[in-house]
Parts: structure tokens; C-alpha cells; sequence
């Protein structure tokens, strides 16, 4: 068999069919640095404990997926949910990505890895497997599979869980896996740089433009989730905002008090933050904090930009540190919480598993047909291109070893995934009436609480009847003055999960905190994420700029940092505006746009990777298809999602579509159409729509150029019998740690030998 | 087992649920330590030490290192020239 490369006790196979570097040996003074073949080889051999495990987890998953899928019940419990999640992720992980280990990565634990190799006690340090894994997860993780499930779940719950699952084991992790693992057999080199290498200048440099683009566009309208959120809410505009002087207090802390104790600064930082909800509560409900902090969304799109600008051009460490500490200590919290208190209240699910909306492209929550725009709303969670840019870079100067990235690759990916699953379960257990309420723009609904009811039972939805009473008793439960037409996803997750933890913890007297607690740690992860989002945009433009202007690389050069950071922020600012101001709604005409960026990027990443894998040699060819499967399919999601939202003669659907009905409307010497009650709001759709267009057209036309150049050149690859090897020259490894999460009893023998040799032998490391 | 326990004098028993009752703080104490090491770990309050192992195995005495106050202050500068992502 050509296609497992043979392995000895020294000689290496560094890549492919290429020969073994005969300079390659590992030292004989110290233990192996990995598992011998023959002790993997009986590791994997089926024993009876094994195979009735297996055969449970297998049982228990069918089960779950039976109870989701064809047991059709009045309702559905959401344990299922998490059945079917866990033990699909846990096959998926067992075998799948072992798959994709033995015969795409083929990772060799006796080379060292760039944080082996280039230590400089900083950016490359080898890291403690299961502690990387929850930076990569912190660093991944964010607001995003929270918000896209929450919107898919108008289709019916089931489409939307079987492409988190499914999608997440074949695309997603897969994803994620191989851009860690090739990017650290580059040193850490970016999704970018690799793009030059491998498919040469034209590929290289549409996917920069590309992945600056679109991280512009996913910054905006993560953005427009937040302003959303916190549009005419007094309570989650305070608590918000509180969030600043917390920052600061805790850079200054950390700064000139107690340097290095970001623990402990957290701590108090997170028992401010719970303070400032509960104080929100109370400044809320009297009248000058009602004035003060009942802002319009308008309003708060511009201090976020204006706040975006500043905490760009700060000092790291007085705002945006802080408050990445902040985010990552709640991400891990909320977690463990949302789904502790998921599985303690097991809530009954009412919500059909196909909607009426899964058949047509009219549904109110976002337009569209099920194939391909169910596959683009969800994105995090599923398959998420914005990943690719935190595989490469950061996490793989961390790994200790060669193997550890399936577990931090697939495994962090499948974590996320659970994640959206959650949301989506929190979703789903609203009654379906509110839920339509809270997530139909304001052009629909009026924004009323009557013209909400008229709204949503005119939908004809089996089992809704909405009252006006369950929409006022609703909010008033939260402590918010409406929940009418709060689109976004955000606040629809909130009160999911207010309802979820008050029957867990506090009763219905806590439902308010935990629906602005929720608010709160959707905007503190959002707000990381466009503080963090600009600094490395505006990084990019510097160096894009530097290649003609020297001067704009020099990053301490203020003038240049200013320039390029406002430039960064007008272009995120500009089309967060006109999410806010869309007159048609915003966040669903928006949306699609930040799912299709979010997956053209998956596309590209992909693509690099299929050329980097058909260029490591013949044996690797029959094993294309794992890389080519996720890429075909994202590929044809993407493209055609961009070509209806370019091409759709349906005004809701198509951008130009809808941009020649108004302007044709508007030439005709009317004053209102469709939603659009004025001229200006013609107009403004007329604009809108104008740029969404646009947008779509540049991005697909960005990815498809670098999908032609991987096609060539992997066809090129293949014709060779394999391609040129950009990889650094292996180094023999000097330590030795487990590649998963649990040592297997292999690797705790090895340890042992390692914990053995003399202290001034050992490598160094951060382990105590 | 349980019969065996059962016909056991009183006291025994008495000395063993205390013995199981002090392996069980034992236990949830190391749990707690786990615990403590992983968040400090995650959050990266052990950088500094991280680089003085560094420092000493690749310099020698000539060259002292930073101290704790300098190495957190080129940390957070050096994150102002070289920003990390966070994801959506």
C-alpha cells in the first residue's frame, strides 16, 4: 500500500513519496519523542470493551437522531439534541478525523514543531495541549454560532441540526484541522502567505483582498447584531457600556498594580460585570437612566464606530487585553452553564422539525430558499472560512506536538459546534409565535405590538396564536419595554435562555438577569471581536500600503496607524449605517451577506489546502476527496448563493432586483413602495442595495479566481505526480507529550521515561 | 465487600468512612488545583515564569532577565504591533 508511508525507528518520511532526509535522526540519549508504530498498531486493534462502547455511543446516537428525525411527537425533548450532537461529534472524531490523520495530514511526532523549534519564550512556545485547546476555542468561538442558528431555526429545527452535525464532522473541523496542521508545518505562516506560495501571485493576492473584505463586512454586521440588541433597551446599553470602565480599570490593574495576575484581574472584572447588570436593572427602571440610556439604534451605530476608532488606536493593554481576558473567561463560563442548565431542564421542544418556510424563499426572518441560504446563515458552527485566519498565525506556534493538532483543530471545531447547538435548542423552546414576533423586521411588523400580532398570526402558522398580552407580559418579564421586531438573533437567544436558566436557577424574578446577562456576553464577545477585527484589518492595509509607501509599515509610526485604522473603520462603519437605516430591515437582507463572505473565505482556505495536498505526492491523491467534498460543497453553496442574491428576478431575494424595482419606482415620480414609506427611504433602499450588490459581486468573484488558480495547480500537482514542498526542513523533535486529550496508556509510559531523565536533560517547559 | 464490612466492629467502619471521607477532600482539593492550574494556564498568568525558563536554558548569567514589571509591559506592547484575531 502506497497510501500509509512505512515508518521506522529513525529514518523519517518528512512528506509524501520523497525520500527520507538522511540528516534526520533523533537523538538516541533521550526516550522516544513518539509512540512507536507497533505500540499505535496494537492501540488500534479492537478489543470487546471497545467494541461495546463503540456500539453504545453508535446506539445511543441513532437513537437521538431517531427521536429528531422521524418520531414525530406533538413535541421533541431537547436531551435529543444533545445525544445526537455528542455522539455523532465523538464518531466523527474517533474515525473520521483518524481518517483524514492517516492519510491527508500524516503528522510524525519525531519532528519538532515551530514552537519547538523557533522558541523565543513569546509568540512561539510550546503549550500544554489541553490548555491551547481552550485558547484556540476562546479565539474561534464567538458570537457567531450563537446568532446563526437562532435566524436558520425559521425553517424548522431540523435542517438547521443536521448541517451543524453533519456539516461541522465533514467541512468544518476538517477545515480547521488542516489549515492548523499545514500552517505549522510552515512555521505559522498565514491563510494569506500560504495562498502566495502555493497557488503563485494572482491566487495569492485575491485572497488577501478577499480575507480583508470580509473581515470588514463580518465586523459590520456583527456589529449591527450588537446595535440590535441594544436599540431602545436602557438596561443593556448601560450594562454595555459599563463594560468600558471595567476594561480600563483592569488594564491600569494589570499595568501598574499587580502585573502577570490576569486571573485575578478577571475575577474581579467578572464579579463588576455581573454588578453592572444587576445595577442596570435598577438604573433602568428610573427615569433619568430610562432617558439617559434609551438610545435609537442610529445613535449607537455611531458610538460604536466612534468606540471601534479609539480602542483601535489605543494601547493594547488599557482596553482591548482586558477585555479579551473578560471575554475569554465569560465564553468558557457561559458554556459550562448553558449547557448544565440545558441538560437539568431538558426543555420540550414545540417548534416543527420542517416549517412552512423550509419549502419557499419568503420567510420573514431572512429571504431565501432552504438550498443554498440555510447553509450560509449558519456558518459558525458549522463551516466557518474566518477560522482558517486563527489556524494559521496563532495557534500552530503554540502546539507542542505534531499530533496534538486533531485534537486542537477538529476537536476546538466540534466544540463550537456544540455551541450553535445549544443556541439553537435555547431558540426553539420560545414559542414560535414570539419568536416570529421578535425576529420580523420592523417593516413587517411596524414595530408595534398590534401590528407584531396582526403580523405573525397573518403568517399562518399551525399551533400560533400569538396575543398581544404574551408579547407585553414577555418583555415585561425581561425588564425591556418591547420585544417586538428585535432582529438579529441576539435577543432571541437572550430570552431562550432566560426561559431556559430561571427554571434551572432563580425563577422567573431572575429572568431579567439572565436575559440581559446574555445580551451582555453576546455584545462583549461581539465587541472583542470588532476591536480585535479592526486592529488586524487595519495590520493588513499598513503592510497592503507599505509595499508602495515604506513608511505605512512602520507600525509605531502614529500618522500611518490613524490613517489606515480610519479607513478600516469607514468601511465597516459604512455598511453597519446602512444595516441600521435599511428601511427593508437590515439584519435579514444583511445577513446572508456575512454568511456567504463568512463561507466564501472557507472556500479559499480549502482551496489552498487541496493544492497543498495534491502537491505532496501520489499517494495522496485517492484521499483528495476528504478536501475535495467540503470544497465542492461550499464552493457550489456559495456560488449560488451569490448568484441568487446577484441574479433573482424575486425583489426580496435579489439585490438588483430589488434595486431596479425602487429605482424604477422612484423614476416613475412615486413617493412610497413596498416598505419604503418615503423618498428618502427609496432612495436609501435604492443605495443599499447598490452596495449589497456590489459586495456579493466582488467576493465571488474574488474566491472563484482563487478556486480556478488551486484547481490548476492541483490539476498541475497531479499530472507531475506531485508538486514542489513548502514546508520548513523537518528537525528532530526533543520532547515528548499525549496527542489527545487523554494519555493512552502508551503515551503515560513514554512520560514516565521523559519525567525520569535528569532535570539539565529535560526541554523546557511550561508544565509545573 | 458490603457483607465483609458489615460484620466488621463499629469502629473500624467509623475509622474507614473517615479515611473515605478525607480521600474525598483530598480529592475534590486536587480537583480545585486542576482547576486553578488550567484557568491560570489559560488565562496566561504563568507567561512570565514561562519566559524565565526560557531565558535560562538559552542565555547565559551574563545576560539577566527581564524583570516581571519589563516583561509584561514588552508583552502587551509587542501584542500592539503584532494583533491576534478573534473569531466571529
Amino acid at each position: 500500500m502506497t497510501s500509509q508511508p512505512p515508518r521506522t525507528d529513525i529514518g523519517a518520511e518528512p512528506i509524501g513519496d520523497r525520500p527520507p532526509d538522511p540528516e534526520f535522526r533523533t537523538d538516541p540519549d533521550l526516550p522516544p519523542t513518539a509512540v512507536p508504530e507497533a505500540e499505535s498498531e496494537r492501540e488500534r486493534k479492537w478489543t470487546l470493551p471497545k467494541i461495546l462502547l463503540w456500539g453504545a455511543i453508535s446506539l445511543l446516537g441513532g437513537v437521538a437522531w431517531t427521536m429528531l428525525a422521524i418520531v414525530r411527537g406533538e413535541t421533541v425533548n431537547a436531551v435529543w439534541f444533545v445525544f445526537a450532537a455528542v455522539c455523532t461529534y465523538l464518531i466523527g472524531y474517533r474515525f473520521y478525523s483518524k481518517v483524514i490523520e492517516r492519510y491527508i495530514a500524516r503528522p510524525d511526532d519525531r519532528r519538532a514543531t515551530p514552537a519547538e523549534v523557533r522558541a523565543d519564550g513569546k509568540d512561539y512556545h510550546a503549550t500544554d495541549r489541553r490548555v491551547l485547546f481552550g485558547h484556540h476555542f476562546a479565539a474561534i468561538a464567538g458570537a457567531g454560532p450563537l446568532v446563526g442558528p437562532v435566524l436558520a431555526a425559521q425553517m424548522g429545527y431540523l435542517p438547521g441540526t443536521i448541517w451543524i452535525i453533519v456539516g461541522v464532522i465533514l467541512a468544518g473541523a476538517v477545515q480547521d484541522y488542516l489549515v492548523l496542521f499545514f500552517s505549522m508545518r510552515r512555521g505559522g505562516r498565514t491563510i494569506g502567505q500560504m495562498a502566495r506560495d502555493e497557488l503563485g501571485r494572482i491566487g495569492g493576492t485575491a485572497a488577501i483582498i478577499a480575507s480583508l473584505l470580509i473581515m470588514l463586512i463580518i465586523i459590520a454586521i456583527l456589529a449591527l447584531v450588537v446595535v440590535n440588541a441594544l436599540g431602545e433597551s436602557p438596561w443593556g446599553v448601560f450594562s454595555v457600556s459599563m463594560t468600558i470602565p471595567i476594561a480600563l480599570l483592569m488594564g491600569v490593574y494589570l499595568r501598574y498594580l499587580r502585573p502577570g495576575r490576569i486571573t485575578e484581574v478577571s475575577l474581579i472584572g467578572f464579579v463588576l460585570l455581573i454588578a453592572a447588570i444587576v445595577a442596570g436593572g435598577w438604573v433602568a427602571s428610573t427615569p433619568w437612566g430610562a432617558e439617559t440610556f434609551t438610545l435609537d439604534r442610529t445613535t449607537i451605530a455611531w458610538g460604536i464606530i466612534v468606540y471601534g476608532f479609539i480602542a483601535a488606536v489605543l494601547p493594547v493593554w488599557l482596553l482591548l487585553a482586558p477585555r479579551d481576558y473578560l471575554s475569554t473567561f465569560m465564553k468558557i463560563g457561559v458554556i459550562v452553564v448553558l449547557a448544565g442548565a440545558i441538560v437539568l431542564v431538558r426543555p420540550e421542544i414545540t417548534v416543527p422539525a420542517i416549517s412552512e418556510f423550509a419549502g419557499g424563499e419568503l420567510g420573514p426572518v431572512f429571504s431565501g430558499s432552504l438550498f443554498p441560504f440555510l447553509f450560509v446563515t449558519i456558518a459558525c458552527g458549522a463551516l466557518s472560512g474566518f477560522h482558517a485566519l486563527i489556524a494559521s498565525g496563532t495557534t500552530p506556534k503554540l502546539l507542542e506536538k505534531e499530533r496534538q493538532s486533531r485534537f486542537i483543530g477538529y476537536g476546538g471545531m466540534l466544540m463550537e459546534s456544540f455551541v450553535a447547538i445549544m443556541a439553537l435548542v435555547a431558540a426553539i423552546s420560545l414559542d414560535r409565535g414570539i419568536y416570529f414576533a421578535m425576529n420580523s423586521s420592523a417593516a413587517a411588523t411596524g414595530g408595534t405590538i398590534e401590528g407584531a400580532v396582526a403580523f405573525v398570526n397573518s403568517l399562518g402558522l399551525t399551533g400560533v396564536n400569538l396575543t398581544p398580552d404574551m408579547l407585553s407580559s414577555t418583555a415585561e418579564a425581561v425588564g425591556e419595554e418591547s420585544i417586538v421586531s428585535r432582529t438579529g438573533g441576539a435577543p432571541t437567544l437572550a430570552l431562550g435562555l432566560a426561559n431556559i436558566m430561571q427554571q434551572a436557577f432563580g425563577g422567573a424574578a431572575m429572568a431579567g438577569f439572565w436575559y440581559h446577562f446574555a445580551i451582555m456576553f453576546e455584545a462583549l464577545f461581539i465587541l472583542t471581536a470588532v476591536d480585535a477585527g479592526t486592529r488586524v484589518a487595519r495590520f493588513m492595509l499598513q503592510d497592503s500600503i507599505g509595499n508602495v509607501i515604506p513608511k505605512f509599515k512602520d507600525t509605531a509610526w502614529r500618522p500611518g496607524v490613524w490613517i489606515t485604522t480610519a479607513i478600516m473603520v469607514a468601511g465597516w462603519g459604512y455598511i453597519l449605517i446602512l444595516g441600521v437605516t435599511d428601511p427593508l430591515g437590515g439584519i435579514n437582507t444583511f445577513f446572508p451577506l456575512f454568511g456567504i463572505a463568512n463561507q466564501l473565505l472557507a472556500v479559499i482556505a480549502l482551496a489552498v489546502v487541496l493544492a497543498i495536498v495534491a502537491k505532496r505526492g501520489r499517494s495522496y491523491f485517492k484521499w483528495l476527496w476528504i478536501v475535495g467534498l467540503p470544497l465542492g460543497f461550499a464552493a457550489v453553496v456559495t456560488i449560488t448563493a451569490s448568484m441568487f442574491k446577484i441574479f433573482s428576478p424575486v425583489p426580496q431575494v435579489g439585490y438588483w432586483a430589488n434595486h431596479i424595482a425602487f429605482r424604477n419606482a422612484l423614476d416613475a415620480g412615486e413617493t412610497s413602495f413596498g416598505t419604503a414609506g418615503t423618498v428618502e427611504a427609496m432612495e436609501a433602499v435604492v443605495r443599499n442595495t447598490f452596495v449589497q450588490g456590489t459586495l456579493s459581486i466582488v467576493f465571488v468573484t474574488l474566491a472563484i479566481t482563487v478556486l480556478v488558480t488551486s484547481l490548476v495547480t492541483t490539476a498541475r500537482a497531479i499530472r507531475n505526480g506531485g508538486g514542489e514542498n513548502h514546508e520548513d526542513p523537518p528537525v528532530p523533535s526533543r520532547r515528548f507529550a499525549p496527542a489527545g486529550l487523554v494519555a493512552t496508556p502508551a503515551e503515560k509510559a513514554l512520560e514516565r521515561d521523559w519525567a525520569a531523565l535528569p532535570a539539565d536533560r529535560r526541554p523546557e517547559t511550561v508544565r509545573h | 465487600m458490603a457483607d465483609a464490612t458489615a460484620r466488621r466492629p463499629a469502629r473500624t467502619t467509623t475509622v474507614r468512612a473517615g479515611a473515605a471521607a478525607s480521600a474525598a477532600v483530598e480529592g475534590v482539593r486536587r480537583g480545585c488545583r486542576s482547576v486553578a492550574w488550567y484557568l491560570r494556564d489559560l488565562m496566561g498568568d504563568n507567561a512570565y515564569q514561562a519566559y524565565l525558563e526560557h531565558h535560562r536554558t538559552q542565555h547565559g548569567p551574563e545576560h539577566p532577565p527581564l524583570t516581571e514589571r519589563e516583561f509584561w509591559r514588552q508583552r502587551m506592547d509587542e501584542q500592539d504591533r503584532n494583533p491576534g484575531a478573534r473569531c466571529c
